[in-house]
């Protein structure tokens, strides 16, 4: 009996390892780009969980740091198999992008030195400026708008492009800013804290 | 001593990275740069390989980056480390999803870092953008360097592309083909 329940969690965990493989291998882009793919696989094929619960991933994804990737395949792993399918489908996520870098990785050493390729990397390189100007825009429309907001962004911006301070502590002092002003909006509305 | 350091600085971004994707970028800019692993130009032209390739964004750097300085060893330090804290935290909180999700305590922080990460993305743009059209500083030399305005003319170009949709590998294969013709053009 607990020779067969086991051998079924094994099994389960394996496809989970499979499955996020095949996300990790066919999504571009990363991030927001994965969740469909991913909905497909583990909602419509596998069942392993519900609709409700994707977005239940985006939310937790948005809020926990981390790439989005490893979140989902970590939170899918877990509602499905526990802590060893969270680690396989984990695993099986980031295992394609390993072994794609490390090939690529070579043929650019060994490549980069060719007059072809110095000049694509020329072109590239203003081509991908424009790339990020394109996410930016994104994020900043998906932004709450407000004074808040854009004194934030400011700041932000400011204080990384101008002062010679750590990324990390202009992200702890946003935080807080952003906790403070939550903090405040409540005693001001006069609600119980709760 | 390297695959520490590889390690725990790529924990430190994994850590501290709110949104996914690019919003990794100003650190990994930072840090690489402070310790010498990734010159910015070169960190641009992986940029666009992390975009032309499958997968997060965010293990992709990270293997790239641990080749580059630490061998397969590093590369294998450098993405355990970037994938741990969102595994970990992942773990933690999937158990207590409903309450985290009330949190006003966590909506809040949220809502001053989703702007902070906005302006963090913009100050690093703005140093890649100084790479690449003032590599050597702004002169008036700038101005009759044909290689200048065939930067200016890609980055516009892509940007229109880029804001009708167009895929970005499509966008890195169109600037990579106008940077071999003019390149051959003006040599």
């Amino acid at each position: 009996m607990d020779k067969k329940k086991d051998g079924a969690k094994w099994k389960k965990t394996l496809r989970l390892f499979l499955t996020f493989m095949k996300i990790g291998l066919f999504t571009f882009g990363g991030g927001y780009a994965m969740i469909p793919l991913i909905e497909r696989e583990t909602v419509e094929r596998k069942q392993w969980i519900t609709g409700d619960e994707i977005l239940e991933i985006v939310a937790i994804a948005e809020s926990t740091p981390g790439p989005i990737a490893i979140n989902a395949a970590t939170f899918v792993g877990w509602r499905t198999a526990g802590a060893a399918g969270a680690a396989a489908a984990t695993a099986g996520v980031v295992l394609p992008s390993f072994l794609i870098i490390t090939a690529v990785s070579f043929l650019l050493a060994r490549f980069r030195s060719n007059r072809a390729v110095s000049y694509a990397f020329a072109g590239i390189r203003a081509g991908v400026l424009a790339l990020i100007v394109k996410a930016l825009w994104s994020m900043f429309k998906k932004c709450p708008k407000g004074l808040f907001c854009y004194l934030i962004m400011a700041f932000a911006f400011a204080a990384a492009a101008f002062l010679p301070v750590n990324v990390i502590w202009i992200i702890l002092l946003c935080a807080a800013f952003g906790v403070a002003r939550a903090l405040f909006l409540k005693r001001r509305d006069g609600r119980d804290p709760s | 001593m390297i695959l520490l350091e590889l390690f725990l600085t790529f924990f430190k971004i994994g850590a501290f990275t709110f949104g996914g994707g690019y919003a990794m970028l100003p650190m990994i800019e930072a840090e690489a740069n402070a310790r010498g692993w990734l010159s910015t130009e070169e960190l641009i032209d992986f940029i666009a390989v992390s975009e032309s390739t499958p997968g997060p964004y965010a293990v992709n750097i990270a293997t790239f980056i641990g080749i580059r300085t630490g061998g397969v060893a590093g590369a294998a330090v450098a993405t355990l480390g970037v994938v741990l804290p969102s595994f970990l935290i992942i773990l933690l909180t999937a158990g207590l999803y409903s309450r985290f999700r009330q949190s006003k305590t966590v909506a809040g922080a949220m809502g001053g870092l989703k702007p902070a990460v906005v302006g963090l993305i913009a100050a690093a743009l703005l140093t890649l953008l100084k790479a690449v059209f003032l590599q050597d500083g702004f002169s008036t030399a700038l101005f009759t360097d044909p290689s200048f305005y065939v930067s200016l003319l890609i980055f516009a170009a892509g940007v229109l592309l880029s804001f009708r949709k167009v895929p970005p590998v499509a966008v890195i294969l169109i600037s990579a083909a106008a940077g071999i013709v003019s390149g051959f053009l003006f040599s």
